[in-house]
């Protein structure tokens, strides 16, 4: 790939192609954001988004249709790719019992529904959660760093994830620090998120932009590329705290983010939309632009999750109708 | 090339092209059973009849010449149906009854009574959309998509909104009356069929003026439409007239002497003959013509966004459009990440049943217009510049052409001086703004323009020295009934749209 505009921005991408030259993205990103200076912010010139363009394209993929056996492998998908979310101050050890049942046989009365890819909670319930799942392949995520608002002190969040990941996450949904993004200091967010990431250890780290709070797509393109040079393994659109939260254009600018990023340096971050994804159309949605975006080796759990608490039973419904040509009720899927 | 590799190894790997997973070089893609339905638009809804004779004094006429030619589908090269080739004792005939009209109904009356029956075609129009789309594309080859997002609404707003100016004409000059020129002489091309007719049509008869229109010999069905659509609006007898036939039929309805206006819009060759035909007399005349679009796209780009506007500027109606985006100047410094962008884009457009609404790019609208592309794309090859097209598979029968990009383009190539008409894209580089002002006016044509980037200061500073008549900025290809547009030089002159487009069909006398 060709020099992009700006030479040192490409330096620090190239830097990241392996774990030990992180240091010297580290010292670049220092050299150029720390403070304010006659270079101005390296992030500042991040290749920007065009609102009207992301938007127009982002509807003029809602518009395609796609076939009946796509569809059906679609449905099965978007319940493969779910992480099942509650995150609650009313959250109980019944509660997360009864979302891992539902997470692991999402329709009891068909086994070859497939189960969730996690359940999502807070860090006080990841032992519990980690019991019912026992003996299953779904995840256990967890929110950390002060989920939603991130504001607390950095030993706290570090602490809070070395918790959880004791505790038995297998992922850690971290959310940045908006504060400092938007006033400019993109070293203090970067070296945040490095931290966590050592703080996980072996555990997945997804990235939550917060991008309601961010407001611009140049913000989400620039905290995207942020977070993947940081070493997020995912970015994830939202806390579902704020509205709005994941819309189309918004994830289409983070796997647009991703594709760069990757053909620049052959590591691949997976995307997590999350908040106010509830229908099986919006999933196929996603997914066609997922698919028009980064093609197939991104159509998998490893590389994409959707953040939702109630998609599932639409889905169910969706897949139970194709089968049999008829909708059934609510009342015949499963509410936990 | 290195660039190339990525795409020749999804080639080799998927096998085939367009329905085929865009995976963008991104790593062996796993097989997924990813189709897209076919989902056409239902063809039944319209009804197409056998024959059509011509339209003139509010009733469908056998033609006098007893002559009839064939119109077909493009994408199947199947017939559609009997149209009538009018002779020059026709095209009397209709002016003699579109002067009557002028004089003895609509000519007189009052603009609030015209607006009314704008209106009401305006609405006609939008509850006959589908009818419309799906015989557009039918006729065309162009895909429904547009069809029924861009050429119908549009033409639709054309009537909306010169309806609002037909009662309103005493303010529109101020200081000035303006009348009605009379009868207006219209022909126009194959390319937009029904909104080139709503270009024309909506302000002559806002005017005050009546119309004889001539549709292009290949695209004659949804003008035919449109007729309905004026009985069905109990429009006065006479007022628009519809004659088909060759472009021969045109010359002659320019040149007969009782018209008062006229107005084309089609190639700078025909252009140059109507301009002769119409030199000595009193007509009123404008002209849209060709074009060769610049699309000048500056480093500081939203790149992802460009890019997207860059296939909308050339592949829009399958690059058959006057103004399209069809040279693109990029500046040097991000030619190459640009250009693997956009080999990566256009290996996922999907070419092929303008009647599916997953159809990027339809046919070519006939067999010549096919035949021209062919010609220039080889004339590319011979003359050094280097070739991409996506692998897609094209369907067997039917006027299709796969969507191609040159890159190493000279501004001495054909490719990058003549129209072409067609979905070919032209990439050449620029180092400076200077540059890249000079080659895209260093044209004979001057319509429309582009350019992209994120700094206000230079779209303005750029746009001031473009010479062309429409210059978006980062975008393309966007049209309002509001907004004039017309050409430079070779481009044509006088503009339609907004109410620059009405001045071309009044005469402004002193109050």
């Amino acid at each position: 790939m060709a020099p992009a505009p700006c030479q040192a921005y490409d330096a620090i991408v190239t830097a990241t192609r392996d774990v030990a030259a992180r240091d010297r993205a580290h010292e670049l990103v220092q050299l150029w954001d720390g403070r304010p200076g006659p270079l101005g912010s390296l992030l500042g010139r991040v290749t920007p988004v065009d609102q009207v363009g992301v938007e127009e394209r982002a509807g003029s993929l809602m518009r395609r249709s796609i076939k009946r056996e796509s569809k059906l492998w679609a449905l099965d998908l978007a319940i493969r790719m779910t992480d099942l979310t509650t995150l609650e101050g009313k959250d109980t050890p019944g509660k997360i019992r009864a979302l891992c049942a539902k997470g692991i046989h999402p329709d009891p009365s068909d086994p070859a529904i497939p189960s969730v890819a996690a359940i999502c909670c807070y860090p006080s319930l990841v032992p519990e959660a980690k019991d019912a799942l026992k003996g299953s392949s779904v995840k256990v995520a967890s929110v950390a760093t002060a989920f939603p608002s991130g504001q607390t002190f950095l030993d706290i969040k570090l602490a809070e994830t070395r918790e959880a990941v004791a505790a038995g996450a297998d992922e850690i949904d971290m959310v940045i620090d908006r504060g400092a993004f938007l006033s400019g200091d993109y070293l203090a967010v970067f070296d945040e998120i490095v931290k966590v990431k050592e703080a996980c250890g072996d555990a997945h780290l997804k990235v939550i932009l917060e991008t309601g709070e961010l407001e611009t797509y140049d913000n989400v393109r620039k905290a995207s590329l942020l977070a993947m040079l940081a070493g997020a393994d995912f970015v994830k659109t939202s806390t579902g705290k704020v509205q709005p939260a994941a819309t189309i254009p918004v994830t289409l600018v983070m796997m647009l983010a991703v594709r760069d990023f990757f053909q620049q340096t052959g590591r691949a971050v997976g995307i997590k939309p999350a908040g106010g994804i509830r229908t099986a159309k919006d999933a196929i949605q996603y997914l066609v632009v997922l698919y028009e975006t980064l093609g197939p080796a991104w159509m998998t759990a490893d590389r994409f999750r959707f953040g939702a608490s109630t998609l599932v039973n639409d889905v169910l419904m969706q897949i139970h109708k194709e089968r049999s040509g008829r909708y059934s009720g609510a009342d015949y899927f499963t509410i936990d | 090339m290195s660039k190339d590799t990525a795409i020749e190894r999804r080639e080799r790997r998927v096998g085939r092209g367009a329905d085929v997973p865009a995976s963008w070089g991104l790593g062996e893609g796993q097989a997924i059973p990813w189709e897209y339905a076919s989902a056409p638009e239902a063809r039944d809804i319209v009804d197409i009849k056998p024959r059509y004779g011509l339209f003139v004094g509010g009733k469908e006429i056998a033609p006098r010449s007893g002559e009839w030619f064939t119109t077909i589908d493009p994408s199947t090269e199947e017939p559609l149906a009997e149209i009538a080739r009018a002779n020059a004792a026709d095209v009397d005939h209709a002016v003699g009854v579109a002067r009557r009209a002028f004089r003895r109904s609509w000519g007189d009356l009052p603009g609030a009574e015209r607006a009314k029956y704008l209106f009401r075609i305006a609405r006609i129009l939008q509850e006959r959309s589908r009818e419309f789309a799906v015989l557009e594309s039918l006729n065309s080859g162009k895909p429904i998509k547009e069809s029924r997002d861009v050429d119908v609404p549009l033409s639709a707003a054309h009537f909306w909104y010169y309806a609002g100016w037909a009662d309103k004409l005493d303010y529109a000059f101020p200081g000035r009356v303006a009348k009605p020129l009379g009868v207006a002489a219209q022909v126009i091309p194959w390319n937009f069929p029904l909104l080139m007719l709503s270009w024309k049509i909506a302000p002559a008869l806002a005017a005050g003026n009546t119309v004889i229109l001539k549709p292009a010999s290949s695209t004659p069905l949804t003008a035919l439409l449109f007729a309905d659509v004026c009985r069905q609006a109990d429009l006065p007898p006479g007022v628009v007239n519809i004659v088909t036939g060759p472009g021969e039929i045109g010359m002659s309805l320019v040149r007969h002497p009782d018209v008062d206006k006229v107005a084309f819009t089609g190639s700078t060759a025909v252009g140059k003959l109507i301009g002769k035909a119409v030199a000595g007399t009193d007509k009123a005349l404008t002209l849209e013509l060709g074009g060769k679009a610049a699309n000048i796209v500056f480093d500081d780009a939203p790149l992802d966004q460009a890019i997207e506007g860059i296939v909308n500027g050339i592949f829009f109606n399958q690059g058959e459009v006057c103004c399209a985006g069809s040279r693109l100047f990029v500046q040097e410094n991000i030619a190459e990440p640009l250009v693997a962008k956009l080999k990566d884009r256009l290996s996922t457009l999907r070419v092929g049943d303008p009647l599916d609404k997953n159809t990027d790019v339809g046919a070519i609208n006939n067999a010549a217009q096919l035949a021209k592309i062919e010609e220039l794309v080889e004339s590319g090859v011979a003359e050094g510049a280097e070739i991409f097209q996506p692998a897609c598979e094209l369907p067997e029968r039917g006027f299709f052409f796969r969507p191609t990009l040159f890159t190493g383009v000279a501004q001495s190539h054909r490719i990058a001086q003549e129209e072409i008409f067609g979905p070919v894209l032209s990439v050449l580089t620029f180092r400076t703004p200077d540059e890249a002002v000079e080659k895209a006016n260093n044209t004979p044509y001057g319509l429309s323009a582009g350019v992209w980037t994120e700094k206000g200061s230079r779209i303005f500073a750029i746009v001031k020295r473009m010479r062309a008549g429409v210059v978006w900025a980062n975008t393309f290809n966007r049209f309002d009934p509001t907004s004039p547009f017309g050409g430079y030089k070779e481009s044509g002159f006088g503009r339609e749209g907004g109410m620059h487009g009405m001045h071309a069909y009044v005469r402004l006398e002193d109050r």
